[in-house]
């Protein structure tokens, strides 16, 4: 899985968990919390949802590595290629 | 605790006998389930266990001769308009993924502080609430300025704010006690579980529930929110048994280790979510040596009278929504001292009163009257003394409320003969669905901010956890199950 996969799979699911926010020009470098009205629930079901669908744990220590896009890349890319 | 009859079956005869689960619930009210929604999203399995025949808890609802009644509920508050960012409503349906629409929200027309020497009305403007003050108290509308600032800056959720006074609070913005008393009428009334005085952030949460946002109603009142709640629980595949209470928590040192229903089956659960109230909880486990929280049991509890009428309201020339009043300038929040109710203040509901889409409306009139009520006089009347305070305090209240209403040009006999249909609820009322100790309705005055018990398996959401009104009841349960559940690891 590329990293722009793994981008596109945290989209969807933001899409899903917060519909009201655009996030249609979301800046990989930038952090989510600047772009979108997002709160530590909405990274809870961030969290939640990767669990969920594709079997990804993320532990609670390592949630300020879900900050943008791009950290969500670095981060989630191994684990999903693991 | 309620004691309904347990049912004559085998344990062995239920089909929850047995069965283990990721999370069980006790409590089928607001805050029971937003919890069961959260754990369902998570992919957990759980059960709502509710006594009751009706979900909805301290805000349920019931029918009498084809007439509907709502508990609770007079408004929802903390409304907002769809779209509206960072709310406590946006953030709670965004928790429950239940679209905004769902709830058929509509906003109030306009309510009233009402106080015999000054009137305040409000909508769900603050600017128009603004106004009012500066044109009823132009010496102090500076002061007030300061301290919606203060409000809307102030962190009311910080769990280790030290408690402080609402009323000292107030006399840093303003010097007239007339304009203290009325903003304590309403946020008092709508959610203060202690006497005459109220920490300042719950201050804080209420003035910004009621008058920073709002109030609105679904036309079908509480049974939409309800429905909206179970379908969401229903969908993600959570269980809901109805008629069935928790009899006993059965603990082994420091674990919850299984929970014995009414019905006699006995089932195991990694935790337990109580929403039953924290007293209640505790006197539930075979282990609860530690008294103390014999001492934090809420005594503040209301009646409230309900009278379906021909008429729209705003046909009599009634057009407010909710009107707090008070019938002296000092406005004291007090259990009664030696009556059954105390008449002197309460709560005005025209459940009409909302700008329902389509000119839609109730088909009656409906008039809600709420005052403070003296929990152990209502519980010690035998029953035809208690049928008899009933009929007496209706009266008075009835008449208390044509008092303050716009006047109808005819006496309290006449406005009964367009009654339709009547009902009151009384302490003896809210305990015997609820199971609250003393049919209080905003539970414990010290709080269970964490949520967390004796137990390591045990936590407590709802009103005794902290926040209050039908929001605040969701929040508790989502950020409770939150934190115990979904955050943290087994």
């Amino acid at each position: 899985m590329t990293e722009e996969q793994v981008k596109q799979i945290v989209i969807d699911i933001i899409n899903e968990i917060a519909p009201d926010e655009d996030t249609s020009n979301l800046k990989s470098e930038v952090n989510l919390r600047d772009q979108m009205d997002l709160d530590s629930m909405d990274f809870l079901d961030i969290v939640m949802e990767l669990r969920k669908q594709h079997g990804i744990e993320v532990p609670e220590e390592d949630y300020p590595k879900l900050a943008s896009l791009d950290s969500c890349a670095d981060y989630l890319t191994p684990k999903f290629n693991a | 605790m309620t004691q309904i009859p347990q049912n004559k079956v085998s344990p062995r005869d239920s089909k929850l006998h047995g069965k283990h689960f990721d999370c069980v619930i006790i409590g089928a009210g607001m805050a029971g389930l937003a919890s069961g929604i959260r754990l369902g999203l998570a992919g957990k399995e759980s059960i709502i266990l509710e006594r009751h025949n009706a979900s909805g808890g301290l805000n349920s609802f019931y029918s009498i001769d084809g007439h509907k009644y709502d508990v609770g509920l007079h408004a929802l508050t903390n409304y907002v308009p769809k779209g509206t960012k960072g709310s406590p409503l946006t953030k709670l349906l965004r928790q429950l993924r239940i679209p905004y629409d769902a709830l058929e929200l509509s906003p109030q027309l306009q309510s009233k502080i009402h106080f015999p020497s000054c009137q305040l009305s409000f909508n769900n403007d603050f600017s128009y609430f603004e106004s009012q003050v500066a044109e009823q108290f132009p010496n102090e509308i500076d002061g007030f300025c300061r301290l919606v600032e203060t409000i809307k800056n102030y962190d009311a959720f910080s769990l280790d704010a030290p408690s402080t006074s609402t009323r000292e609070a107030l006399k840093q913005y303003f010097k007239n006690p007339l304009l203290e008393s009325m903003l304590l009428c309403p946020t008092m009334y709508y959610g203060s579980s202690t006497e005459n005085d109220m920490d300042f952030s719950q201050f804080v949460i209420m003035f910004r529930s009621l008058f920073l946002e709002g109030f609105a109603r679904p036309l079908n009142g509480v049974r939409t929110i309800i429905k909206a709640l179970q379908d969401k629980y229903r969908s993600l595949g959570g269980t809901r048994k109805m008629r069935c209470g928790v009899a006993k928590i059965i603990c082994d040192g420091q674990r919850a280790q299984k929970l014995l229903l009414d019905d006699g089956s006995e089932i195991t659960a990694n935790k337990i979510i109580s929403t039953a109230g924290y007293t209640e909880t505790l006197r539930l486990c075979n282990n609860d040596k530690n008294q103390e929280h014999e001492n934090n049991i809420g005594k503040l509890t209301f009646t409230e009278t309900i009278t379906l009428f021909k008429e729209q309201p705003k046909n009599l020339g009634w057009e407010d929504t909710i009107i707090f009043f008070n019938d002296s300038d000092h406005f004291r929040y007090e259990a009664p001292f030696s009556n059954l109710v105390d008449p002197q203040s309460g709560v005005i509901c025209l459940p009409n009163n909302y700008a329902y889409p389509n000119e839609e409306n109730l088909e009656y009139g409906i008039l809600r009257i709420t005052a403070l009520a003296h929990t152990h006089k209502w519980f010690t009347l035998d029953e035809t003394s208690y049928q008899e305070a009933k009929q007496d305090w209706y009266t008075i209240l009835q008449k208390t409320a044509l008092s303050i209403l716009p006047s109808l040009n005819e006496s309290q006999a006449e406005f009964a003969s367009r009654t339709i249909a009547k009902d009151m609820f009384t302490p003896r009322t809210v305990h015997k669905f609820t199971g609250h100790i003393n049919g209080a309705i905003y539970g414990c005055p010290n709080k269970v901010k964490d949520g967390r018990t004796h137990l390591d398996n045990l936590f407590i959401a709802g009103t005794d956890q902290g926040f209050l009104g039908i929001i605040g009841a969701m929040l508790s349960g989502i950020s409770m199950t939150n934190l115990h559940c979904l955050q943290s690891k087994e």
